[in-house]
This record gives C-alpha cells, structure tokens and sequence, in this order.
C-alpha cells in the first residue's frame, strides 16, 4: 500500500500541468483533475489574504479524515503537492525533491514549452524511482 | 468524522499546552453562512472589512469542503465537485497549516461551523472545538430567548466570556 496517493503540479497560473496516480481507490479522469488543481490554486491564494499575520504563504498541509495534502511553492509561483496518507513523514523532502526533479528534467529540455503539460519521459522515470525509493522510507520501514 | 463518540454531555476543558495566548481569532458559522460569533484576541493585519472576511472565510470553508470531498483516495464514488455536501458526507478536512497561521475546523451534523485561527506549531484542537460546540449548545441553543440564525449578541454573556477563556489553547 502506497504512502502516497497522487502528484499533482500546477504552473503558477493556476492550470495543472502534471498529475500522477499512484494507486488510490479515488483516481480521477482528466478534466476532474483540472478543476481540482484551479481549485487548489484559489484556495491557496484566499487562505493568504486571511492571515491574521502579514507575509502569509499559502497553505502547506491540509488534514482530512481520510488524507493529508502537503504543498510547495517554488519562488517562482509553480505549486507542487502530494496526496497522502495521514501521518506520512518527510513529504517536505519528496517535493523539494521533486522540485530539483521538476528543474533538471523539465526546464532544462529544450523542447519543452512553459507552463505547458509535461510530456518529458525522463522526468517521469526519475520520478517513478525518486517515490519508489522513497516509498520504503515513508512508510518508516 | 466521529461526533457522538463521548458519552459526556458536557466534557471538560481540554488540558492547557505550555504556551498560553496563541489563538487569534474564532469564528463560528450556521448552515447558511451567518456569522453568529466572531472574536478576535491578536489580530495585527486585517486586509479587509468585517462582513467580507466573514464572506471570505465561509467560502473558503465551503470550497474546501467540496475540494477534499472530490480528493477522497480512499472511496472510489464521488459526487461532482461544486455540489453542496451535507454535513458528514463525504470526506472533511479538521484542519490546514500555512507558515503564519493554523487553522481548525469542525463542523456539526446540524451545520455549525466552529473555526479556530491559531499559531502554526498548535497541536490537534478538534477536542477544543467540540468543548466549544457543547458551551454553544448549553449556553446559546437552550436559551429560550435566542431565535436561531441571528449572531450571538452580548446578552449571551455567559458564552462569550467562557470563549474568552479558550485564548490559553
């Protein structure tokens, strides 16, 4: 059983450009996807404007009843985050991970257009290996 | 979401954490998106006026609400997002976490919403919360001159000073 349900990335639009199940009950077809990850993306930016507190950057982690999603915005506005189980440890790492990922594989290729959907097989295979490996060490065994 | 679990009527207070003053604002909201209780103890920036924020926060309960009902990993039957769900349908979320604030949530089968702004390094508050709902059942509901979907007025004392107590969590 996997630790972590699904990737998704969001260019700093707010349009999804990545999204990867890895094996949840509730996997969705393409265009739920894509209003999901808007949604997240306004969701992020209201929760800043109703800091109590000045320089608020979003949410980071939001636990539910059955899941817990975890966020990273890079400085550039790209949001990248994890659906996981409750209680999952170092998804902080994965993303930034991920993000390095996301950078060496995907910006780095010529051909690939931005804030278009990622068609880079490179990037997919690292990320396959980089959660694979990781797998072992969130489920803390 | 477990509700009914306790067989208390009135629990008692949550134990205190090490760190007292840490809640900044309370909110507690009808089905409707009435604002019934607004408190604030530490507010530094306020961007907005009272009734938009009070806006503001119902929606973005209200969509979030929509967003972890349609995320749910675990059940493959969902609904179409941007369908209202009923209270304890559907997955919930409890709480979210941004670097400056913390915020928790509940929601009761009848659709009050309880929602706590605290310092981000708070613990789980859902136990605070539903000490909150049942000061707001004992001290609000049961009394017989509150008309239902109006705000909680000063004339209900007895449960706005019990809710300035709730600054030490």
């Amino acid at each position: 059983m996997a630790a972590i349900y699904s990737l998704y990335i969001i260019n700093k639009s707010g349009g999804l450009i990545f999204y990867k199940d890895y094996g949840s009950a509730g996997r969705m077809d393409t265009n739920d996807s894509l209003r999901l990850a808007s949604l997240w993306h306004s969701m992020h930016a209201i929760s800043q404007q109703l800091s109590p507190v000045p320089s608020c950057s979003g949410i980071e982690l939001l636990q539910a009843d059955t899941f817990d999603l975890h966020c990273f915005q890079s400085l550039t506005g790209t949001k990248f985050f994890v659906v996981c189980e409750p209680g999952t440890l170092h998804t902080e790492a994965l993303l930034k991970h991920v993000y390095e990922l996301y950078t060496d594989f995907v910006l780095k290729n010529p051909f690939y257009e931005m804030e278009m959907p990622i068609r880079c097989e490179l990037f997919d295979i690292s990320l396959a290996l980089a959660v694979q490996k990781d797998r072992v060490a969130l489920l803390g065994r | 979401m477990q509700f009914f679990g306790g067989s208390e009527i009135s629990p008692s207070p949550p134990v205190p954490t090490a760190a007292g003053n840490n809640a900044h604002m309370l909110y507690v909201f009808n089905r409707n998106g009435v604002c019934l209780l607004y408190r604030e103890w530490n507010r530094p920036l306020k961007t907005l006026s009272p009734q938009q924020d009070h806006k503001l926060m119902f929606g973005l309960l209200f969509s979030l609400k929509s967003l972890t009902a349609k995320m749910d990993p675990t059940s493959a039957d969902k609904g179409n997002l941007g369908v209202p769900q009923l209270p304890g349908q559907g997955c919930s979320f409890h709480s979210f976490r941004t670097n400056t604030y913390k915020l928790s949530f509940m929601e009761s089968p009848s659709g009050i919403k309880i929602i706590l702004v605290t310092h981000p390094r708070t613990g789980d508050l859902r136990e605070s919360l539903k000490y909150i709902y049942n000061l707001y059942v004992e001290y609000v509901v049961k009394n017989p001159l509150y008309s239902p979907g109006n705000p909680i007025r000063g004339s209900f004392r007895c449960f706005i000073s019990s809710c300035t107590l709730i600054h030490w969590c």
